[in-house]
Order: C-alpha cells, then structure tokens, then sequence
C-alpha cells in the first residue's frame, strides 16, 4: 500500500468521479477534499468517490470525507461511494456515513444513482 | 511450517512517533496475518485497528520516549488461530471513563468528528484490552482467523 494517496478526477457531465489509490489518512483526506471542492466550484452537482484501489482509510480521513459530504448536502448535491473494502464499508457504516451518503458496489451503478437522484 | 516449530511465537517491533510509521506496524502485521493464513479482509480489519491505536497514541499520549512499542503474537485458542497485537507507549495515560462516546448524529451536527479510534477498534477486532495508568496506555487487541 502506497503511503501517498493519489487522487485522480474525471468529469461526465455535472458528475465528477475522484478515484482513489493508497492510504487516506490526513493528506489523503485533504487531497480528496481539495479536488472535490475544485469540481464543486466549476460546476459538479453530484460526486462520485471511487475508493476500490484504497484498503485503509483511517479516521482522520474518515473525518475529512464528512467534511466534503456536509458541503455537498449543502449545496443540495448527491455524493456517493463505491468500490469499497468490507472493512471500509463496515467502517463508514460504524461512522455513520451510510446514513448520508448512498455506497454502490461499482463506479457505473454509483454514476447512474446520482445522475437519477 | 507454523511458527510455534519455528520457535517464534512473537514478534517486537518498535517504532517512532512519527507520521505514517503506523504504515510501517500495519506492513508487520499483515505479515504475521498471511503467515497463519488469515483472510485478506480480516487483516485489513487488524490493520485499520492498528492504525487506530497508533494514531491515537501519536497524537494523546505524549510517550516520553517518543516510541511505541508493538508486539505481534500468534497463537491457538478453541482450535482457531489468532493474532494478537499488542501496542505500548509510555507516556501520560487517559482516563477511558472520561472519553466520550462518539455518535453519528454527535459527528453529522459537527460537534465531534474525531474521537472514533476507540469504537473502531472494538468494531473490527474480536477483543480489545486497554489498561492504562501513569506508566503509559497498553491496547491488546486480537482477532481469530
């Protein structure tokens, strides 16, 4: 596991897709953030984290992933997760995440709930 | 070959309080994890765990030596193996009574979006044992495979 974690950002339409690769502590989580707030500002409505190249993300980057969801509710936009671990799926889920925001188990079906939602 | 025939049923490491070292602890215990063949799931949850309590004792504990000190056990119990970490620092210890319980709605209205290192801990291993005291915190944790 890679101690960077790279954040990767595609566009279709008004959804944005930011896939993950490596650990999301601190950094991570930050990057993640910046890029989110970046497709937020020109324009994305719905965001899509793909995290199926992640198999740790800590709490600190759990934390900061809440952060970009509170600012998406605010905006009344949709995010989604996909391609997680069981452990991040139980994870989230513990931090009560899944209560929030939709988790799909793939990047095609997560793009389809928030271009429908 | 297990490792009780290899004469090993432990393994120390020690590392610095230092950022990202908790990577360094998780590489040991997916090691020791794949070594006595334990799912891939199941040591990403030993690993998540890990990093909890070192993330915690990096950032609360205030080790005088700037150390923590990790040991890495297998062992049998109820015809299941388990691994069992052990994390140490010896620093300024808590008081776990005084640690408040972290709340979805408690972190969704902005009030406490830390403080969950503990909960994730006991929700991903099968036990957790936290003694604590002046001498420093010690975090038990193990997980059958």
């Amino acid at each position: 596991m890679s101690e960077v974690c790279r954040v990767a950002a595609e566009r279709r339409g008004d959804v944005a897709i930011l896939s993950t690769d490596g650990y999301i502590n601190n950094q991570g989580g930050e990057e993640i953030a910046r890029q989110a707030y970046a497709q937020l500002e020109t324009g994305a409505r719905a965001l899509v984290l793909n995290l199926e190249k992640t198999r740790i993300v800590n709490s600190i980057g759990i934390s900061i992933l809440i952060e970009v969801l509170e600012k998406v509710m605010d905006r009344k936009g949709q995010l989604a997760f996909c391609g997680l671990t069981p452990t991040i799926d139980k994870t989230f889920r513990i931090m009560g995440l899944a209560q929030y925001a939709a988790i799909y188990p793939t990047e095609a079906e997560a793009v389809q709930g928030v271009a429908s939602a | 070959m297990s490792l009780d025939a290899m004469g090993a049923r432990e393994i120390s490491l020690t590392i610095p309080v230092a950022p990202d070292m908790e990577i360094v602890a998780t590489a040991q215990a997916a090691a020791v994890g794949e070594f006595i063949e334990m799912s891939r799931d199941k040591i990403d949850e030993v690993k998540l765990a890990l990093v909890e309590a070192c993330i915690n004792a990096f950032e609360h504990a205030h080790a005088r030596d700037d150390r923590l000190h990790l040991i890495f056990r297998v062992g049998r119990e109820n015809a299941r193996d388990f691994l069992e970490v052990e994390v140490l620092d010896r620093g300024r210890g808590f008081d776990q009574a005084s640690i408040e319980q972290p709340s979805p709605e408690k972190t969704f209205s902005g009030r406490q979006k830390r403080g969950w290192g503990l909960q994730i801990m006991r929700s991903l291993m099968d036990s957790v044992a936290i003694t604590s005291g002046e001498g420093g915190t010690r975090i038990v944790m193990r997980k059958y495979t």
